[in-house]
């Protein structure tokens, strides 16, 4: 099976702090931040586009994978918050690392991309050899102020993952897929439009499909979950994280979280929260590394690796 | 214990109340419930009354009201 490389990750300077969202939506800062965990998130300047996210965190990424862009075999490029319906990013970002006839796909996905595209990369990477994932996100332009709910939770950012054929740093050992489009409507972004959200059904059926699913794939592998080094989430919401720590019996601290400072950024949350993770304290922590999201669709998914001694 | 009983025991040990909330009170309007609760209630439910409440079913509305809950309840039984 092929590895994971390296992680990268880019993000706005704009800070946009719990006071500020309150002063515009008319909800509370503190409880806020009681609800979601949330302190503040980044939101991207005009003009900043979501390719250009992508392009610095894939550049951060490729820095920390030691590879050049012409090693790069394929491009993966998940978002939900694209400035066109097509063509989206990826054929963009290509073209500025330089490659001009690398194949570059968009995976228009939204919480679910980033994990969507590095199962794919592992499929994908016997062909290709190195596959950089990136996961980009303007959320701060698709939210509304009228909706607070929502227009709380939401952050700019990307991030990135190179999954290579050669090495790596983790072993990926095996991932779980599952869509239900039975609540398609309950989290989505029209065409025209903020994004719609039932928060309610989201965190329901992501509290139980969540577990539920990680628990199948460790069992599967005979481990347990409390064997697991760490958990990189999707960053939806600290209390979510929370209830599935929980609900695995796994001590809260074992799931890494920066939701404080960058909030929910959708596709990017994962690969953000790996590089970070991996740049922070990654060597402190040994065992099986668990990817997992939840999302629109619903799709959800978890994905097991093992660190390379 | 009668359903309704049951249901009241598993509100309580989910949400922070005083008192029962009236049958058809919004246990979401009143902030009885919210996101984090519900799948609480949820899985209190099923243990309570030792039934297994399919994905297909976690629709919050459902869940609304100590009505609601006997009502899907009742049609489970049904």
């Amino acid at each position: 099976m092929p590895y994971l490389r390296s992680f990268g990750c880019a993000l706005p300077a704009e800070r946009v702090d719990n006071e500020a969202l309150a002063a515009r939506t008319g909800r509370d800062a503190a409880e806020i931040e009681e609800k979601t965990g949330i302190r503040e998130r980044r939101y991207a300047a005009a003009g900043v586009t979501v390719a250009d996210l992508g392009l610095a965190a894939a550049s951060d990424c490729l820095a920390n994978s030691g590879l050049s862009a012409q090693e790069v075999g394929l491009i993966l490029f998940a978002t939900g918050s694209g400035e066109r319906c097509f063509p989206g990013p990826a054929s963009e970002l290509a073209a500025r690392l330089g490659l001009t006839s690398t194949p570059a796909i968009d995976l228009p996905m939204a919480s679910v991309g980033s994990l969507t595209g590095i199962a794919l990369a592992n499929d994908l990477a016997p062909r290709y050899g190195n596959v950089l994932v990136v996961a980009s996100e303007i959320m701060s332009r698709r939210i509304s102020d009228a909706d607070p709910d929502t227009a709380i939770l939401f952050g700019d950012g990307a991030g990135a993952c190179l999954v290579s054929r050669e090495s790596g740093f983790a072993r990926i050992v095996d991932f779980a897929l599952y869509t239900d489009g039975n609540s398609a409507g309950s989290l989505y972004l029209p065409s025209s439009g903020t994004l719609q959200m039932n928060g309610l059904a989201v965190i329901m059926h992501a509290s139980r499909k969540l577990p539920r699913a990680i628990g199948d794939l460790l069992n599967k592998h005979g481990i347990s979950p409390a064997d697991v080094g760490v958990y990189l989430m999707h960053q939806a919401n600290a209390n979510l994280l929370r209830k599935v720590a929980s609900t695995l019996k796994v001590p809260d601290e074992r799931f890494f979280s920066n939701i404080e400072c960058y909030g929910n950024t959708s596709s990017a949350s994962l690969l953000i929260a790996a590089a970070e993770w991996r740049r922070a304290d990654a060597k402190a922590i040994a065992g099986p590394i668990v990817l997992a999201a939840f999302g629109a669709g619903f799709h959800w998914g978890v994905l097991l690796a093992e660190q390379i001694a | 214990m009668s359903k309704q009983a049951g249901i009241l025991k598993v509100i309580h040990a989910v949400a922070d109340l005083a008192t029962d909330p009236a049958p058809d009170e919004s246990l979401f309007g009143s902030g009885a419930l919210d996101s984090f609760t519900l799948p609480d209630l949820v899985t209190g439910l099923e243990q309570e009354f030792r039934i297994t409440i399919p994905d297909t079913d976690l629709v919050p509305e459902r869940f609304d009201s100590v009505a609601k809950i006997e009502a899907y309840l009742d049609k489970r039984a049904g």
